[in-house]
């Protein structure tokens, strides 16, 4: 009988490990390929508008003439809003999991949290369109312009549509995403640490504040990024209720668009016309390029803080 | 005994304590006394660190633990709900088994405690941190590292830096739960030292399965089997002729 | 020393206790105002109609067409996402645990697990739709399935993961192959989370609007008919529930946008009903 041995596989062996490693490799030849296809079909607009692109307001589809900037500024504006509620809310949701909760209650909320994260975005943009933005437009617009008018922020007719509402709905939608990353990295923190810090006399929050969030600094940052970059990419909810408004607005009452939505939206009317179709692919190449550099600035700077803390998590 | 009555710093009567339904230990009663290095002994899981870990209340942090009975400190039943638990903890410090430096610099380790409970200049905060560290026999060591992270000290100086942390915050008591089990030689022996200095200053009352240890640094000892108190009593009584057949056996190292 | 006064330091403490449960509730509430406007507004619109016809009459039509199409579109998606994201998990756990490979697999799924579903489907249309000159269901089957690659791949990975070296050592012990070792043994031992992970990642996929507006787009027939003629699904747009939505909410008549709640409680109840039991299977499997 011929002896075989790990170093020297067999033939069905080296078979099998030949199909997974193609198989493993697809995702890359995948992302490579989307680069290459959305950059490709880029080209005519990069020749046409070259960087004038990305800081023009021009959003013309009758003469063909297309700037990025609206797109841009809604993407960043409404991912700002959404960031700017939701890490807060999140970061006192999952305290509450992990440090007050019964175990009963805990396991309500999270799996209530789990729930909400796996609606569909469109299910969002459905409730957001016909039941949040009235509320919005009735209630808390007005609240807002009356009280905090003089802002530019909060100027103009409250249509219940715009960067506001979508800001909101985004919030919501990666709430589930980042407070459930934060939950698990509070439950990383050895006990006997946090032991420690009630033990010279903290208070829970005092705990919470100064030990468990620089204990799990790096996974709050990937809690952090994670939801980021949803936010950014967030397409249905959004084309929903953001009004499609191709202008650059300081009020975020006044309809505006994301990249994403814009893809979304325009796109039935792009397919005909090349140079908007490909003013379509440059967006989506942002989108792609954006998203990427999330990721890598994510990994590197959670390189840095596990190095300067000297471990951690 | 008139002199020794003045003396007691914690008196424990009647302590009972329940994980669950399960009893941990079972009607405690002992005076620890002032300016004294009280050690704990017994075999694993015999509720040795279970009785130091109701001193400053912290088996409160889980739900299913429960404590009865009067714990004395300075005439306050710390056990009590009116007890403000924040300055009990402060007045009571606590070293565990492993070193627990917070995940920031060696300096802020020790400035955390101090800010949380007074208020204090940036010149002042120094000065009290330069003088734990100094205590705790670590100054001269990490001086010049004061802003590397905590956890970048070796395992014997962060146990020291865990123990200038708890005496920054001038506590009266500091509770050591095995303090150098995880500690190589070297540093267990800086660590027994310094707990000789200490005792000038702070009443010590320290868990260990170390019986030469306990021999070595302390004052009185109490044996603990199965949750009760069976022997207490001043360290070279115990060791040298214990009272009780079981005290014995477990020091002659028959069982444990 | 000057003492800072405790009550501050307990107030504080005791406001953000307040807020974070006030945070969970309102969580809480906005889940279930969702879930209980789309069953409201959702169950009105519900007829045998509303199941059994196609939309061809407008504002009374119904749905049965788009119910088969979403259906066909993402089992068509499971079949082609899942084998590869399985042995590509393979390959990560057991031969590319540190290697240099691995890792940039690695980082390309994590890349692409947080891709906006809108770019794939902007590529697939860039390489399929285009190409082949006409918008299909199969290539609505084929974004999703890239979506899914990335979840069942790491999925896979995490859970072989799991699996203690000593029964891969003990398989290996006995003269058993490699493969064998993988397939029979580890698949077996990780089973439960293996089949939990790739349901959730289907429920996930389900529920996908933006890249089927790219590829699938929507029709008002059914996805094949008569029905033994399958390559319509491979040469013309074919109907499904979340582009159904999308084209009836913005709609002006009434009638469409209630077929379009219709739509959002079918797939909501679906995608919600695979992601529970997916998980109700995992704890009951583990115990």
């Amino acid at each position: 009988m011929k002896k075989r041995d790990r170093t020297n596989d067999s033939y069905p062996d080296r078979i099998f490990r030949t199909v997974t490693y193609c198989s493993a490799i697809l995702i890359i030849i995948i992302m490579a390929a989307l680069f290459i296809q959305l950059l490709y079909h880029s080209v005519p607009t990069i020749r046409r508008f070259g960087f004038e692109f990305f800081w023009s307001k021009q959003w013309d589809p009758v003469n063909l003439n297309f700037g990025a900037l609206s797109s841009i500024y809604g993407t960043i504006v409404t991912s700002l809003i959404a960031m700017l509620i939701s890490v807060p809310i999140s970061f006192v949701i999952a305290l509450f999991l992990v440090e007050m909760a019964s175990p009963g209650i805990k396991r309500i909320v999270s799996q209530a949290l789990d729930l909400l994260a796996a609606i569909p975005s469109i299910i969002f943009g459905m409730w957001g369109l016909f039941v949040f933005a009235p509320f919005m437009q009735d209630y808390i617009q007005p609240f807002l312009g009356k009280y905090f008018g003089f802002l530019p922020f909060f100027k103009g007719t409250p249509m219940g549509i715009g960067m506001l509402t979508s800001g909101l709905i985004l919030a919501l939608m990666i709430l589930p995403f980042i407070s459930a990353v934060m939950r698990d990295v509070f439950q990383m923190v050895p006990p006997v640490v946090k032991e420690s810090a009630y033990g010279i006399g903290s208070t829970t929050w005092e705990v919470s504040y100064h030990v468990t969030m620089k204990y799990g600094l790096q996974g709050i940052l990937g809690a952090v990024f994670l939801g980021l970059g949803r936010a950014i990419g967030e397409t249905m909810a959004v084309t929903f209720v953001i009004g499609n408004g191709y202008t650059v607005n300081a009020s975020l009452f006044d309809p505006a668009t994301t990249i994403a939505s814009t893809l979304a939206s325009q796109f039935p009317e792009a397919v005909a016309q090349p140079i908007f179709k490909s003013t379509l692919m440059e967006l989506g190449l942002v989108l792609f390029i954006v998203t990427f550099g999330i990721q890598m600035a994510a990994q590197w700077w959670l390189n840095r803080i596990r190095r300067s803390t000297g471990g951690g998590l | 005994m008139h002199e020794i009555r003045d003396n007691i710093k914690i008196s424990v009567r009647g302590l009972n304590f329940f994980y669950g339904s399960n009893q941990a230990l079972i009607d405690n009663d002992i005076d620890i006394l002032k300016n004294k290095v009280t050690a704990v002994i017994g075999p694993s899981g015999c509720g040795k660190s279970t009785h130091l870990r109701v001193y400053n209340r912290i088996f409160e942090l889980y739900r299913e633990q429960k404590a009865t009975g009067t714990v004395m400190l300075d005439g306050e039943n710390i056990l009590s709900p009116d007890i403000d638990i924040l300055e009990l903890r402060r007045k009571v410090g606590m070293i565990f088994q492993k070193p627990t430096p917070f995940p920031m610099s060696v300096y802020e380790n020790i400035a955390y405690g101090l800010r949380l409970h007074y208020k204090l200049g940036r010149d002042e905060i120094f000065e009290k941190v330069e003088k734990a560290l100094r205590s705790a026999a670590l100054w001269d060591e990490v001086k010049d590292k004061l802003d590397k992270p905590g956890l970048a000290l070796s395992g014997g100086q962060q146990q020291r830096l865990c123990i200038a942390r708890a005496i920054a915050v001038e506590p009266e008591i500091i509770l050591m739960d095995e303090p150098t089990s995880a500690i190589d030689p070297i540093g267990t022996a800086k660590i027994e030292d310094l707990v000789g200095e200490l005792e000038k200053k702070f009443t010590i009352v320290i868990v260990t399965h170390n019986m030469q240890q306990a021999a070595r640094i302390s004052d009185y000892t109490a044996f603990f089997f199965e949750g009760r108190i069976i022997e207490y009593g001043e360290t070279e009584q115990i060791f040298t002729k214990p009272a009780n057949k079981k005290t014995e056996d477990y020091i002659t190292g028959r069982f444990g | 020393m000057k003492k800072r006064p405790v009550f501050l330091r307990k107030m504080t403490d005791k406001m953000v206790k307040v807020v974070s449960i006030m945070a969970a509730f309102v969580g809480i509430f906005l889940l279930f105002w969702i879930l209980f406007e789309v069953f409201m507004r959702g169950f009105s619109a519900f007829s045998p109609k509303f199941f059994m016809d196609i939309s061809l009459d407008g504002e009374n039509g119904g749905i049965a067409n788009a119910i088969v199409g979403t259906v066909v579109i993402t089992f068509t998606a499971v079949i082609l996402g899942v084998p590869a994201g399985l042995l590509g998990g393979i390959f990560l756990s057991e031969y590319g645990r540190s290697s240099k490979i691995g890792n940039i697999i690695r980082f390309s799924s994590n890349v692409m697990m947080g891709m906006p579903s809108i770019i794939i489907g902007l590529f697939i249309y860039s390489i399929i739709v285009y190409n082949m000159g006409t918008f299909s269901g199969f290539s609505g089957a084929v974004a999703l399935a890239i979506i899914m690659l990335p979840v069942v791949l790491r999925t896979t990975e995490d859970m072989l993961s799991l699996v203690p070296n000593s029964l891969r050592e003990a398989a290996l012990a006995l003269g058993t192959p490699r493969w064998k070792v993988t397939l029979n043994i580890l698949f077996r031992a990780a089973k439960t989370g293996l089949i939990t992970g790739v349901l959730l990642a289907t429920a996930r996929v389900s529920g996908e609007t933006a890249p089927l507006l790219f590829t699938a787009l929507n029709s008002y027939y059914w996805p094949a008919e008569p029905c033994w003629q399958f390559w319509q699904f491979f040469s013309s747009p074919t109907a499904n529930l979340t582009v159904t939505i999308n084209d009836y909410a913005m709609s002006p008549y009434p009638g469409l946008n209630s077929i379009a709640w219709g739509a959002s409680l079918l797939i909501t109840f679906g995608v919600l009903a695979l992601n529970i039991s997916a998980r109700i299977f995992f704890r009951e499997e583990k115990k």
